[in-house]
């Protein structure tokens, strides 16, 4: 087979990943497309392990680290975000805005209240 | 590259049969990827999801590594999108469209990813234009040989991942459960 088949597919997922990693407004649906993206790593890994007739095969016991890390990945992730949307009622990555600088127009008040809150 | 191929590689105006299948699955599996990133309706997207990632394990069987096929079945298909999917309930997800999935950066992000695009596959495509893979032979990839490099030559980084695994589940939990009222972190 022709690596290139199994290469630009990778490249193509990745950046599908990359998309919706920057686009996604719900946590969950960035996780979602970080895990595109490691997919698309492993299938990286598998095609030039398979290409290089690696003797150790490390790349294929990469990708099952990889994948190992990945279930770990989620589980934090998820757990966090399910902490994050108990306190704040919203999952959003845009509106948790805690450590944001203001902006030049000065705060909103729902974001005062939110640091009033924090302060407490 | 050097080790490339003997001249008896056909190239592209004759592709092999598995070169077609990978093409195909690899399409699937691409436009499932795109919708899963794209559409409104969030338990959709979890569940195209699951498309892109059993095409992904189709692929790797293609590769002739079996184990990983199955491993990504079992983990990501059963058990990853699952956890997705309880996540979404658990955070009282819209069933239905809801218009504000996209943030307002999506031109910035589709720029950058389309970018990210081009400049990838073109360095991919420059490097490995005259590169075969040797599918025949042995399978590289059945749970014969993935068992056998694994507990003969990783097994330090193995042990290591299974104290990283029990770390996080460890942190899962203590993340998860919930406080007393009162008392708030």
């Amino acid at each position: 087979m022709h690596l290139a088949y199994p290469a630009v597919l990778a490249a193509l997922l990745f950046c599908v990943g990359l998309y919706g990693v920057l686009a996604r407004r719900n946590a969950i649906l960035v996780l979602m497309s970080v895990e595109l993206m490691l997919n698309a790593v492993n299938l990286n890994l598998v095609a030039f392990d398979v290409w290089l007739r690696d003797a150790l095969h490390a790349g294929q016991a990469l990708t099952l680290f990889t994948i190992a890390i990945a279930a770990a990945e989620i589980g934090i992730g998820l757990a966090i975000v399910l902490m994050v949307y108990r306190n704040r009622g919203t999952s959003d990555v845009d509106r948790l805005r805690d450590t944001a600088e203001p902006a030049e127009s000065g705060a909103t008040p729902e974001s005062t209240d939110e640091k009033a809150e924090a302060a407490a | 590259m050097i080790l490339a191929a003997p001249p008896t590689h056909p190239g592209f105006l004759s592709p092999t049969g598995v070169e077609i299948a990978f093409l195909l699955v690899g399409l699937v599996t691409l436009g499932a990827a795109v919708v899963s990133v794209t559409t409104k309706q969030l338990v959709h997207a979890a569940l195209w999801l699951v498309v892109a990632l059993g095409g992904l394990a189709v692929e790797y069987l293609l590769l002739t590594a079996e184990f990983i096929a199955w491993v990504q079945v079992l983990i990501y298909v059963g058990s990853v999108v699952v956890l997705l999917l309880f996540g979404l309930m658990l955070t009282k997800a819209p069933i239905g469209r809801s218009p504000d999935a996209d943030s307002g950066n999506r031109p910035v992000a589709l720029a950058v990813a389309a970018a990210a695009a081009a400049a990838l596959v073109w360095v991919v495509w420059d490097a490995f234009r005259k590169t075969w893979i040797e599918l025949d032979g042995p399978a590289q990839g059945s749970t014969d040989v993935t068992g056998e490099t694994l507990f003969r030559h990783w097994v330090l980084p193995f042990e290591a991942l299974s104290v990283l695994l029990l770390a996080a589940l460890v942190g899962a939990i203590v993340l998860s459960r919930k406080k007393p009222e009162g008392e708030r972190d």
